[in-house]
């Protein structure tokens, strides 16, 4: 085989598309797509996105794996579902936006500055470190993700809605300190270190 | 009593469009006694809806009435109109089957003279035209209905306008005591051609058919084209009645999508392929057409009609499934919003008449036939099972495939009655 064949049969292995079905959720799914074009005229944040999910599926089949993985795209999906609902093949689009995302993360490819990344990780660490979210310490958090005097201002214009809640007990002040969680925290860690594991061993198989 | 002799040697063909016509017709030119049961008024079905047929683009009453005149000149064919089969018992070689007739009100002296229609006064919406129309309580279908009988409506019987029409009618046509009735009658072999419906466009819910109005399907755009159709055979905008500049056609409108129809019908492409066509012929260079597909199905010989509409600088090709439809309330002109598959370029483009090509379905889904037959997924009806499916009834084709479909279902009922043919003459 000469080089140039050898060149033009890499770019076209689907080897990452392999590497997704087997790491992304519902990534099986992937191949099924024919490339209509429904999914990312109905996305309502279709013109902020750089490559909508159509393109994203022509992507993952034509192994451009660091520009996926590193892509902020995915990260836009507001889980509207509109794509899920019009796709005409049934393609779990939203699922795997998600699951394209959270496999970027694992691997460590994420773009850093992405807020809707660092909600999710606020969240997960919050969810997962007591087993119930801590809605107070949650909000918190979200106040302060950008900064010591942001976290004030926003804080000072959410107080309306705070004390609002307060008077109609939907919130209370006191669970940012006594909240309890789940009984056996050391447990659910355990598991959820043990999916971890399994997740990246699976992953490690497909690092060149 | 509506008096029909059958015997099992007789051959039965449900439905009287180009499919069921052709069945029916090849098999009483063999010689074999046949019944063509048709549910509506007259035979002929969805082909006489059409303005032209591709890929020659010629008129479909030419070939309906090269066929109409061999079933006028057949005796061995008994077409009963406005029957429907209610059931079918036994096997192959020897059926019992029941078929409801409706009353029409009008009995064989009518002479479709029309005063009956001229004499009434109330109107409902037309069935043949989509409802884009009025037609007359007393009615002829369409112009080259055969038989050329009117018909009364059912909603006008018991009205002052069934007794008008009755005192209008010169050669005593009109009865008004007319009932339903149930025959039955024994065959040997029963081919179902009870064809296709287009898809519910308002099913499609982003497209917005039925909230719209500038939104038509196929069908509908075909009707406009007819010179005795509701628009005169004008192409216009249904909002204000005025020429479009700006034509969208959105294939696989409901086919090859699991919310809708699974399958490809197959024919949509080269409808919409043909319906620029007619935009030039009546347009020249003022208007221009725009096809959004996910992939052009124009398949062997029709391949050269998509290249000739390739080459015509006034048609454009998106390839992309459009994803909504969003309209301008004042104007009623409508926005299409999608991204197109070569480049990924997001689109909003703007057009004053949208053709939504809607896909077939089977008029009769397999599971709903009155008696043994075979259904696919679709609800289309096996060609060799029990009862052989014939026609759009039996897979979504085009009229030139429906007929050679049609004239293949005849010869395996032939080979069926053939054979109790030979049984019965050995039993004398």
């Amino acid at each position: 085989m000469s080089d140039m064949n050898a060149a033009t049969v890499t770019r076209y292995r689907d080897d990452f598309l392999k590497e997704v079905e087997a790491n992304v959720e519902e990534g099986d799914w992937v191949k099924m797509c024919m490339q209509c074009g429904v999914c990312s005229g109905s996305c309502p944040l279709g013109p902020h996105w750089e490559h909508p999910p159509q393109e994203l599926f022509m992507m993952i089949r034509a192994n451009k794996r660091e520009e996926v993985l590193s892509s902020a795209s995915m990260w836009y999906c507001t889980s509207c579902y509109n794509c899920l609902v019009r796709c005409p093949r049934e393609v779990p689009i939203t699922h795997i936006m998600h699951g394209l995302a959270h496999y970027a993360e694992r691997l460590g490819l994420a773009p850093k500055e992405l807020p809707t990344r660092k909600f999710s990780k606020i969240f997960w660490k919050n969810l997962s470190s007591s087993g119930h979210a801590n809605e107070t310490s949650l909000a918190l958090k979200l106040y302060f993700m950008n900064g010591f005097g942001e976290g004030i201002k926003k804080a000072i214009e959410m107080l309306p809605v705070g004390l609002g809640m307060l008077r109609a007990k939907r919130m209370n002040p006191f669970g940012l300190f006594a909240h309890k969680g789940c009984t056996d925290k050391k447990g659910l860690n355990a598991i959820l270190d043990k999916a971890r594991e399994i997740e990246l061993a699976k992953a490690a198989k497909y690092q060149a | 009593m509506t008096d029909v002799v059958a015997t099992n040697q007789t051959i039965l063909v449900v439905g009287g469009g180009i499919s069921g016509l052709t069945a029916a017709l090849e098999a009483a030119e063999c010689g074999k006694q046949v019944i063509l049961v048709e549910k509506g008024p007259s035979v002929g079905g969805r082909v006489t809806q059409l303005y032209k047929y591709f890929p020659k683009l010629c008129f479909p009453t030419c070939g309906l009435e090269i066929n109409l005149r061999r079933l006028k000149a057949n005796r061995n064919l008994r077409v009963l109109t406005m029957a429907e089969v209610t059931a079918i018992d036994g096997e192959a070689g020897d059926y019992r089957v029941a078929v409801k007739l409706a009353p029409r009100h009008v009995n064989d002296n009518c002479t479709a003279c029309g005063d009956c229609a001229d004499a009434v006064e109330a109107e409902f919406d037309n069935e043949f035209d989509f409802g884009m129309g009025q037609r007359k309580g007393a009615y002829l279908p369409f112009n080259m209905a055969w038989p050329q009988r009117y018909v009364l409506d059912p909603r006008l019987i018991g009205t002052p306008d069934a007794d008008k029409a009755k005192a209008a009618c010169k050669a005593d046509a009109i009865d008004l005591d007319m009932v339903e009735e149930t025959v039955e009658m024994k065959v040997g072999a029963v081919i179902w051609a009870t064809g296709w419906k287009p898809y519910d466009a308002g099913k499609i819910q982003p497209y917005g058919h039925g909230r719209f109005t500038n939104v038509v399907t196929n069908m509908e755009f075909e009707r406009m084209l007819d010179p005795f159709g509701p628009t005169d055979g004008k192409i216009v905008r249904p909002s204000d009645g005025k020429a479009p500049t700006n034509i969208a056609f959105i294939q696989c409108a409901g086919s090859r999508d699991r919310n809708h129809l699974e399958h490809c019908s197959r024919i949509c492409c080269m409808a919409s392929l043909k319906q620029t066509t007619y935009v030039r012929e009546q347009f020249a260079d003022d208007v221009t057409s725009t096809i959004y597909y996910i992939d052009i199905r124009a398949i062997d010989r029709i391949d050269d009609f998509y290249r000739d509409v390739q080459a015509d600088p006034n048609v454009k090709f998106i390839k992309s499934k459009v994803a909504n439809i969003t309209e301008d309330r004042d104007s009623h002109g409508l926005l299409l919003h999608g991204v197109d598959t070569e480049g990924y370029h997001r689109y909003s483009n703007p057009h004053d008449l949208v053709v939504l090509a809607t896909g077939m379905e089977p008029s009769v889904p397999a599971g709903q036939v009155p008696g043994p037959v075979t259904g696919d997924e679709h609800g289309f009806v096996a060609a060799d099972g029990a009862i052989f499916g014939a026609g759009c009834a039996s897979e979504a084709l085009d009229v030139n495939r429906a007929v050679q479909n049609a004239t293949a279902a005849a010869l395996r009922a032939i080979q069926v009655v053939n054979r109790v043919a030979a049984t019965e003459s050995r039993d004398v």
